[in-house]
């Protein structure tokens, strides 16, 4: 009784509505949808359906197109209110998309039911697990920082089994005992494997929307790599779960015995590793047919995408895990898949993923919105809903806070309080949830419209009301534990450089654990994997260290430009009259100016200091100092746990790790470089060495200033077009002294004149091609490109790798002087 | 990794006793040296090449040499050594220690001075006792990112560090007056609202990780 006026009252509520909706444009488009239901009065329908004698020149063939129009329809709309959201950055930062997208749907949905009276479009689990999902899941694992991935290996897989287990059980549990007291009423019919099978839907936390609080709040950045493992993970054990359940369901309560159990535990683990045995074994057939698609380029990053996708269809074909196959299948093949493709095709690669995966997002939510507009899955039961949404809500803050503190006992890098709240507050319930509530089955579950309506109303309640006020309730956290006091400038530099020390010291001390197996995992991989499956040119042509410096020295020069453009305006006024430094004027000055690239790219960068914000917001009158404060905290790099925040589904990051440790590393090689130039000179000129040195000091002065522009192995021929003296000198068997010498002639005069050109050319170049011979000269070659060859390129760790090959080059310099002590000396 | 050789029992307990490392931390610790030197009793600056995360460091080569810094040995003399064994290793990590409750308010005092002074000797290299213009600058050189570092922009924040500690420490002084580098005790000014004695601590792990982590 109650059911059919509660499904009345929301019928009329929808009516309402609608009719006022009915008069706006997507009408138009409603009146297209309709036809779809291939009712009489149709009007498309109506034209074609009667085939009418003659020759017609243009026909309206609408059922022909009808399908694959009506879908090509509905992803214009959402794909369009997506970016419509986006025009207003007021609305995106406080609601979430998902929520606008779930309310579009409604609408949308509303429009649809108000004009046919059915819902003719609702979100089908087939639609939904073979179309939408697979790019999801694919873009979460392609993405994933591998390394950071598997050294917090263990928490994720506590978070991601354990955690779910835990719910599932409790929740399940809790539902059914207080459906034997009664209070949900009488006339359920409701077991307890049926309360299970609901808990293991209802458990699925999509904490995706958690990750995106990281990207506007600053929290530990430690659980950023937890949380996004976790949320790739736990989809996959949900629907092991589930499956378990389903089929102890259909066996039925009463007929199951002591052995089933004992096989569905059984059939967890098999569907789960099996699962991920799937995604290795074709990410790595991914990996070598990469390997051979050099002459293709056009098709190649296709190939990316059918294999991780049939990776997907096997394990459901072998009723594994499907989404841990092609989760793994992503997060086995980006290393080598990185190596192998050309630079476009990598393009291509993470753009067509963010695209796909962003684009399904988008459908599912609005999806999400049109399915909850139709009466015939509306089941309402105020106690059962209510104690669902306690439930779920206290057991993932008790299963968050018990598994943290037992991580705690392991993990160096704590969870604290505040990324507890964060975690079990952004255990957000989503489409997955809603797809396997749609999937039961009628026949064996009785109640499904009951499950069906509480998990919509549990999707919506966690996605608009969580998701809308998480922001705010770590940002009140945030500054509530946070002190209010301004750090000076020393504090602030101090406090900077011993961050660096205390990631340092973490790194040294190390978990022996996780560095042996690394190690052992390096190793084989260097020996064996990469061998197999990187090319061959891209092993020696991508893994020369020097085109490394090819692609930063680019980068030097552009910054170089636009450095030049405010360089004037950026010393630091100093009055004398007054001890204090005046801030004011360069600091407005260079923030104003809009023309330098280098601090438009700053300015884009999101601002995760909450002291600096508020600052900024509270304090007028020493604004200056907080400017440069905060450009401070913007220049100086970021300790290692701090940076590590990249993965957004639809943004594609230009993660500024890379760009820093890319930089770091260039530092260290220039270092290298120029320590290995006087030894090396003192191995061909001994004598002049005492002499150079001087020299040597001078011209690192401007080592910094001077970009490096030109890729070494042309600095032969530059240096042909600008000075054929200093060519001559540039051959190691000249003399070392004027080598050195003539750059700093150079330069000096170029400074003067001002022709920056001329000073891109610096001692930089002189220096590599003083190695390159050494290194092109019989031996060295082979033995190099041996050792590095088997790195992959394009991301700076690895060629941390190489640079080690390289130690052995110096390894003898650099026991007996350090750099840095002879330079700071 | 069963088959590295551990520290005899005397031995263990002496090193708990000098540097406070509880057993099951030195036994890691030991494990963690082993490694990084693959097996040798002495630990050369190369065996910090080792470790990759290291690498992306801007001031790696700053904190390998306080490993090696003498004065942190607990040595007299200034300078910096070739080798250290693990015993010096662990004195080194002991400046990262977590300082618990149960102290009394000297120690904790003495305790936090001590961090401070390993800090400081990061940072003053030449061991003069002063932290000059010069070095000021060289740190912040190293911490400065590239997009906006010019020798000019190092120098001018240098310049403006030292003024302010000049300002803090120095009380009222002439404008023209020197002030040529920043003194331990000045630096203790500077830092004492940093509450260094309850950050700068590393968690050192009780348990051997390597068994549980897979």
């Amino acid at each position: 009784m109650g059911r059919d006026r509660s499904g009345c009252v929301a019928r009329s509520a929808l009516l309402t509505a609608l009719a006022l909706l009915l008069c706006c444009p997507v009408a138009g488009n409603t009146a297209e949808q309709e036809s779809h239901t291939e009712r009489g009065h149709s009007r498309w329908g109506n034209e074609t359906g009667e085939p009418q004698p003659g020759f017609h020149i243009v026909s309206l063939r609408w059922e022909k197109v009808q399908a694959p129009y009506v879908i090509a329809l509905w992803i214009l709309v959402a794909s369009l209110g997506q970016a419509v959201f986006h025009l207003s950055e007021k609305i995106t930062s406080v609601v979430p998309e998902s929520a606008l997208l779930i309310m579009l749907g409604l609408i949308l949905g509303g429009v649809v039911w108000a004009a046919d009276h059915t819902a003719s479009f609702t979100l089908t689990p087939t639609v939904f697990f073979f179309y939408l999902l697979p790019p999801i899941v694919l873009d979460a694992g392609y993405f994933m920082p591998n390394q950071q991935f598997f050294r917090n290996l263990g928490s994720i897989l506590m978070y991601a089994i354990i955690g779910t287990i835990w719910n599932t059980v409790t929740t399940g549990l809790s539902l059914y005992g207080v459906f034997r007291t009664g209070i949900m009423g009488k006339d359920l019919n409701v077991g307890l494997m049926e309360f299970l099978l609901f808990g293991s839907v209802i458990a699925a936390v999509d904490t995706v929307a958690a990750l995106t609080v990281f990207e506007d709040v600053h929290v530990n950045e430690a659980l950023f790599i937890v949380v996004f493992g976790e949320s790739l993970l736990n989809d996959g054990v949900t629907v092991v779960l589930y499956n378990v359940f389903d089929s102890f369901v259909a066996v039925g309560a009463g007929n199951i015995q002591g052995l089933d159990y004992f096989k569905g535990i059984v059939s967890f683990f098999v569907a789960s590793l099996g699962g991920i045995a799937v995604g290795i074994i074709f990410g790595f057939l991914l990996s070598v047919v990469t390997r051979f698609t050099e002459r293709v380029r056009v098709i190649e990053p296709g190939f990316v995408f059918v294999i991780s996708y049939l990776s997907y269809l096997t394990a459901e074909m072998l009723s594994l895990s499907a989404v841990l196959a092609i989760a793994f299948c992503g997060i086995c093949c980006q290393k080598y898949v990185k190596a192998n493709l050309c630079e476009q095709s990598i393009t291509t690669v993470r753009y067509a993923m963010k695209m796909l995966a962003s684009g399904a997002e988008t459908i599912i939510f609005m999806f999400l919105g049109i399915s909850a507009v139709d009466t015939n899955i509306w089941t309402w039961n105020t106690a059962f809903i209510l104690f669902t949404l306690v439930f779920i809500s206290v057991y993932r803050v008790i299963g968050v806070v018990i598994q943290t503190w037992i991580l705690n006992h392991y993990r160096v890098v704590r969870l604290e309080f505040i990324d507890q709240v964060v975690m079990s507050y952004g255990g957000l319930r989503g489409s997955m949830a809603f797809a396997l509530v749609v999937l039961l089955d009628l026949k064996h579950i009785h109640e499904k419209r009951l499950f069906v309506s509480t998990t919509i109303i549990v999707v919506y309640f966690t996605i608009i009301f969580q998701g809308l006020t998480i922001k705010p309730l770590v940002k009140w956290l945030k500054v509530k534990r946070k002190q209010q006091k301004e750090p000076l400038l020393n504090e602030q530099l101090h406090g900077r450089a011993f961050d660096h020390i205390m990631s340092a010291v973490e790194d040294i001390s190390g978990q022996i654990g996780h560095n042996y197996i690394q190690n052992k995992w390096t190793n084989f991989d260097r020996k064996y994997l990469s061998k197999m499956m990187v090319r061959k040119s891209a092993q020696i042509s991508r893994d020369k260290i020097l085109s490394v410096f090819r692609e930063l020295n680019l980068k030097d020069a552009i910054s170089y430009v636009s450095e030049g453009e405010w360089q004037g305006s950026l010393a630091f006024m100093r009055s004398i009259s007054d001890v204090n430094v005046d801030f004011t004027g360069p600091r407005y000055t260079a923030l104003d100016s809009s023309n330098s690239a280098v601090l438009c790219e700053n300015a884009s960068e999101v601002c995760l200091d909450m002291q600096a914000t508020e600052n900024r917001a509270k304090s007028p009158k020493d604004r200056e100092e907080i400017v440069t404060h905060h450009m401070l905290q913007q220049h100086l790099y970021k300790p290692r746990q701090r940076y590590k925040i990249n993965y957004s589904r639809h943004k594609l990051v230009r993660s500024e790790d890379e760009k820093q440790d890319k930089e770091i590393f260039q530092r260290t090689m220039k270092m290298r470089l120029e320590h290995f130039k006087p030894t090396k000179l003192e191995v061909n000129h001994n004598a002049t060495i005492r002499n150079t040195k001087k020299e040597k000091a001078t011209i690192k002065k401007h080592s910094d200033v001077v970009p490096n522009k030109r890729t070494p192995t042309h600095s032969h021929a530059l240096h042909k077009d600008k000075d054929s003296e200093v060519k001559d000198h540039c051959d190691p068997s000249d003399d070392g002294i004027s080598f050195l010498i003539t750059p700093e002639i150079n330069e000096s005069e170029e400074t003067i004149t001002g022709n920056i050109p001329c000073l891109f050319f610096t001692e930089e170049d002189q220096l590599v091609c003083q190695i390159i011979p050494l290194w092109t000269s019989d031996e060295g070659t082979i033995i190099l490109s041996q050792k590095v060859n088997l790195q992959v390129p394009g991301n700076p760790n690895n060629f941390r790798h190489s640079s080690e090959s390289i130690d052995s080059f110096l390894l003898a310099d650099i026991s007996k002087e350090d750099p840095l002590s002879e330079s700071s000396v | 990794m069963g088959s590295t050789p551990s520290l005899p029992a005397w031995e263990i307990r002496n090193l708990a006793h000098t540097t406070g490392f509880t057993s099951e931390q030195i036994e890691i610790l030991h494990r963690r040296f082993l490694h990084l030197t693959d097996g040798k009793a002495t630990m050369s600056k190369d065996c910090f090449d080792n470790i990759p995360d290291l690498e992306s460091n801007p001031i790696k080569s700053r904190i390998v040499n306080a490993f090696f810094d003498q004065r942190n040995l607990g040595l007299q003399s200034v300078g910096t050594i070739d080798e250290i064994t693990f015993e010096n290793f662990l004195t080194t990590l002991s400046f990262f220690q977590h300082m618990g409750e149960n102290h009394t308010k000297e120690d904790l005092e003495y305790y936090k001075t001590e961090k401070l002074q390993f800090l400081f000797r990061m940072y003053d290299i030449n061991g003069d006792g002063k932290i000059t213009l010069e070095e000021l600058r060289e740190i912040i050189d190293d911490l400065l990112s590239k997009t906006s570092n010019t020798e000019k922009t190092s120098s001018s924040i240098a310049d403006a560090a030292m003024m302010e500690a000049a300002n803090i420490c120095g009380g009222q002084m002439e404008p023209d007056q020197q002030y040529d580098g920043i003194t331990f005790n000045d630096f203790l000014q500077i830092m004492q609202d940093l509450k260094i004695e309850t950050k700068m601590h590393v968690r050192f792990l009780n348990m051997d990780t390597s068994a549980i982590c897979k």
